[in-house]
């Protein structure tokens, strides 16, 4: 009964969402207030609808209900209730209902905090939620019906693919669908402003925040599937470019692109029709980004489950969509005026060229993960992976992060060359010979490895002046250290998350230049010395977990003959699907993780002899998330300015033309 | 021409490439080798229970014929389902089919090969080819046997079962992934087949 | 990804209950044995089987690949190797086997030329565009500004303003 009541809201929810996305944009058109004012109440409709769909299909695999086709694919009354609850998003359909509640979510925040936009233009961005809605909506229930019953139902459930039992599935898919979501948000304002033809500064101001928070909730998503991959495949990866990881970070590099040109555009008034095109394309790549994990078009080590049919489905909802948006884009554009006048090297000019470089490196990683598509159509087979993206994204990203440096000293308008270069030439010196000297005391130097160390010090010197250079421009005789932390929260926002960069830098470098690893046969009493640690194996034994078998392997870590910990690689048999996992056991510091993950016996008959395991060292890594925080942080820092929300909610503003550099 | 209408044209470009992907399934891998001679190998024949592995056979012993090469091992579910249809075809008579055991023993989880002696392992790998054959109907005109799966390396074998048909001068012409089935026999197969023939008289 | 082996569940689950009581914990330590004889070579063979896909997981390389068809290349890419093979060697006997599809890093030909040069290439493309098309601006402006001084400083004020009027074309 209640999964029928689940696809009954669906069902009124789709209703709802039809008169959320026509009348509202309707009665603007006609100046008919009281479809404007439908609006409202149809967002708190679907929300209320989706809320409850989403529920019953909770409730039904917390019930164990494996009468429901979904549930019985995708649970078991053995898999632990966090994960059951998680595994409601396990799948194909459960994500996408997870996609249009979010979406639901996102709409009714909209309709919450924007109520000192003008009423047509709430309106409007509702209504293209809605129709955006709508889209998914049709969506699901005609190729996707997560409550569709079997009967009679199966006394057992197929089980979650162990992979996924994980506290991964818990945080990460919620995560990144509020990233890809909340850029529909950004993408209704663009085509609300489009539609209105007020395309100015306070359409820029209006939908920072949420493009903010969507690239917030979006770096945050990637970042943790990272780290999921890290420590659960167990060969100490944690960046594929596997079509699906590409998937993600398309939008992000475009969503990067525009959060940084929204701030002009509010700012400055310029690049408004680069801006709106950002936030289409940011939108249409998390759209494009769904085609390709559902369709099947590309092989990916994390699809779903896939069907012609659905592919043709979101192929043509694709079109609609993108395709509609261009050609409103190629009609509207020509007519928006160009804003401030500024010299071709000026703040404004350094973060359109950032804006445009991104975008080259985002077609960069389009063009690659579509290539092998492009290729078999035209009846050729190629593979395009992780050599290829590291050699070209690298190279390509060398001058974007160079740019990270310049941009914060550039003022605005018209800044001189001759200026910057004298400003920036210490800091480049010292970066460059710090980096080449650095790796001459480390294990053994590398180009790459001092390419990579002086980008990351590039960043933080830069930024380390900048902030110098802003304190002492500011503090008017006050403490250097009150005047830094007053410093406002989108000009600490945009440093956090360069200096986000630069850890992330230093991560990536330090883990790729310096990893030790050692591959061993170890039996009972065996002991091997990785970076520095003597790893003495005491042999397998064996536990029951909750819904699988396991061997765990105990390691004892010493360093220099002092005892530091004892580490516990597993090997879990799970009891419902018989698939063998390797959990592996890692030690994170702050300079390095330790990483052992316990292979196979080599006798498989003798599992109290030797066993494979695979010891690693791999120093910094865990910088690659903490720079992803950072980010992420500054993200948060930035939307928090105090200056910005009063500018946001204020109908009058102070005009602050003296100011120097802000924010980016 | 508006110079704003280029993200459009890229877009639909972009859709295009979408919707003949859709058509295309991107796990198919085509071989190099169609066209290209089928790579030599000298393979023990399986042989009547008692018989020693001594009589080896090899592509060039095929010279003339147009034939098919099965790739198949007791192990694999999809060559469980292919079997019948094999059964039928050889009974037709219209082409030889030589059937090449892969990986009997090695490549089934559910033995440890490593604990078996080389000796026992070829004991046992002839065992179950017979026991699968004598259940199930034997379409083949022989049988190879590739006990460690390096000749299958050699015609880039990735999925058991793969069939390849190959010609009078031992040409690869066609290579199918996955159980040979009525429709592919006629789309694939049958049209090389008719031209081979009226080739030659 | 791990792939299934029934095998190892059943010796595992039968085995387990007998002999995991006793751990000989009085065995002198010694040091490991490496999983491969030569470390030097192994590490040669990671690193060019991450070049390698696998093909019948199809998005993991061989290196990363448990499949049993990814053994069986590692052991040949091993023993070739062994024999003094040359890296470019082993690629050919790859490639002459699987087609290009094996290899992640497309080879450098006419097909592929639009893949390894296009992003250099694109960047180039997009920096001369964003060149002229911020000249060209900057003259609209410029042109504008002479027209009408004061409309412009009016403009310039509002904008200062954060509210925004455009200027007209």
């Amino acid at each position: 009964m209640i999964p029928e009541l689940g696809q009954f809201a669906l069902i009124l929810a789709l209703a709802v969402a039809l008169v959320q996305g026509a009348l509202p944009l309707a009665g603007v058109q006609r100046g008919n207030a009281a479809w404007i004012a439908l609006a409202w109440p149809a967002v708190r409709a679907q929300a209320f609808l989706l809320t409850f769909s989403f529920c019953c299909l909770t409730w039904a695999f917390i019930d164990n209900d494996f009468s429901v086709v979904y549930t019985a694919s995708h649970s078991n009354s053995q898999l632990p209730l966090p994960y059951r609850i998680a595994a409601v998003w396990g799948g194909h359909e459960g994500s996408l209902l997870l996609w249009a509640l979010l979406l639901s979510w996102w709409s009714f925040a909209v309709s919450l905090f924007s109520r000192q936009l003008p009423e047509t233009m709430t309106a409007r961005v509702l209504g293209i939620l809605g129709l955006v809605s709508v889209g998914f909506l049709v969506f699901i229930l005609m190729t996707s019906n997560p409550f569709e019953r079997q009967l009679p139902g199966l006394p057992e459930g197929n089980d979650l693919n162990p992979l996924l039992q994980d506290p991964g599935l818990v945080i990460h898919p919620p995560l990144l669908y509020m990233g890809y979501v909340g850029f529909s948000i950004a993408y209704a304002f663009a085509i609300a402003a489009l539609l209105s033809g007020q395309l100015d500064a306070a359409w820029a101001r209006w939908s920072r925040p949420w493009t903010m928070v969507a690239w917030i909730f979006l770096t945050l998503g990637i970042a943790m599937g990272s780290w999921w991959a890290y420590y659960e495949l167990g060969w100490g990866g944690w960046w594929f470019w596997d079509p699906v990881e590409n998937a993600s970070f398309m939008p992000w590099l475009i969503g990067t692109a525009l959060i940084h040109s929204l701030a002009v555009t509010e700012k400055r008034g310029s690049f408004k029709n680069w801006t709106v095109m950002l936030a289409i394309g940011a939108f249409s790549l998390s759209l494009l980004g769904t085609f390709l994990v559902r369709s099947g078009v590309l092989t990916s080590v994390h699809a779903f489950a896939t069907d012609p049919k659905r592919g043709v489905y979101i192929l043509a909802f694709l079109v609609a969509v993108i395709g509609s948006s261009l050609l409103l884009f190629a009609w509207r554009a020509p007519k928006v005026g160009l804003g401030g006048r500024f010299a071709l090297l000026s703040r404004e000019s350094l973060l359109l060229t950032n804006n445009v470089m991104l975008a080259v490196v985002c077609a960069t990683v389009l063009i690659g993960t579509l290539s092998p598509l492009i290729a078999s159509a035209l009846g050729k087979k190629l593979s395009v992976g992780a050599p290829y993206f590291n050699t070209v994204f690298g190279a390509l990203m060398v001058p974007v992060v160079f740019l990270i440096g310049v941009g914060p000293f550039a003022r605005w308008k018209e800044a001189s060359l001759a200026g910057l270069a004298r400003l920036l030439r210490w800091p480049f010196f010292v970066a460059v010979l710090a980096a080449i000297l650095l790796p001459l005391s480390l294990d053994h130097w590398s180009p790459l490895i001092a390419l990579g160390l002086a980008l990351a010090f590039w960043i933080a010197l830069t930024a380390t002046l900048n902030f110098i250079a802003r304190v002492r421009a500011t503090r008017a005789g006050r403490p250097f250290l009150s005047t830094l932390f007053k410093q406002p929260g989108a000009f600490w926002g945009m440093h956090l998350a360069h200096l986000g960069i630069a850890v992330f830098i230093v991560g990536v470098t330090m883990v790729k230049g310096y990893e030790t690893e050692k591959d061993v046969k170890m039996g009972p009493g065996d002991t091997v010395e990785v970076g520095g640690y003597q790893f003495g194996f005491l042999g397998v034994r064996e536990t029951n977990g909750p819904n699988y078998l396991a061997l765990i392997g105990d390691v004892e870590v010493t360093k220099n003959g002092k005892p530091y910990r004892r580490m516990t690689p597993e090997k879990r048999i799970y009891n419902a699907s018989g698939m063998p996992m390797t959990e592996t056991a890692i030690d994170s510091g702050f300079l390095r993780d330790l990483y052992i993950s316990l292979g196979e016996p080599i006798d498989r008959e003798n599992l109290n002899g030797e066993w494979a395991v695979r010891v690693y060292h791999k120093p910094f890594v865990g910088w690659i998330w903490i720079g992803c925080l950072l980010m992420a942080l500054g993200g948060l820092v930035s939307i928090c300015d105090r200056r910005y929300r009063v500018r946001a909610n204020a109908v009058v503003i102070t005009p602050s033309a003296t100011q120097p550099a802000q924010s980016a | 021409m508006n110079k704003f209408l280029w993200p459009l044209a890229g877009f639909i470009i972009l859709a295009v490439f979408l919707r003949i992907g859709l058509d295309l399934n991107p796990h198919e891998v085509p071989s190099p080798f169609i066209g290209k001679p089928a790579p030599e190998f000298s393979l023990p024949v399986l042989g009547t229970p008692g018989e020693a592995l001594d009589k080896h056979f090899s592509p060039r012993d095929m010279r003339g014929k147009v034939w098919l090469l099965n790739v198949w091992s007791s192990w694999c579910v999809s060559c469980r389902a292919e079997h019948p249809f094999l059964v039928r075809l050889a009974k037709e008579g219209k082409l030889p089919i030589v059937g090449f055991n892969y990986k009997e023993v090695r490549g089934d989880t559910e033995i440890d090969a490593s604990k078996l002696g080389a000796e026992a392992e070829r004991e046992l790998v002839q065992k179950r080819a017979r026991a699968w054959l004598a259940q199930r109907g034997d379409p083949y005109q022989l049988t190879v046997l590739d006990i460690d799966g390096r000749v299958a390396i050699d015609y880039g074998v990735y999925g058991v079962p793969e069939t390849y048909l190959i010609d009078r001068e031992g040409i690869i012409r066609v290579k199918h992934i996955g159980p040979l089935t009525e429709d592919a026999l006629r789309e694939k197969i049958m049209p090389l087949l008719e031209q081979e023939t009226r080739g030659k008289p | 990804m791990i792939a299934a082996t029934p095998f190892l569940r059943k010796t595992l689950l039968s085995v387990l209950a007998c002999c995991l009581l006793a751990f000989p914990f009085a065995v002198q330590p010694k040091e490991a044995a490496p999983l491969a004889d030569d470390p030097a070579a192994e590490k040669r063979l990671r690193s060019l089987s991450e070049e390698f896909r696998c093909l019948v997981c199809q998005n993991q390389s061989i290196a990363d690949s448990n499949a049993d068809l990814a053994v069986d290349l590692r052991r040949e890419i091993r023993s070739m190797i062994h024999e003094g093979k040359s890296d470019s060697d082993i690629k050919d006997f790859m490639v002459t086997r699987y087609g290009d599809f094996v290899l992640y890093r497309p080879p450098l030909e006419g097909a592929t030329l639009l893949l390894w040069f296009g992003p250099g290439l694109l960047f180039i493309i997009a920096l001369v565009a964003l060149r002229s098309t911020l000249r060209r601006r900057d003259r609209t402006l410029a042109a504008e500004r002479e027209l009408s001084p004061e409309e412009q400083q009016k403009a310039e004020a509002l904008l200062r303003a954060a509210t925004d009027t455009p200027p007209k074309e």
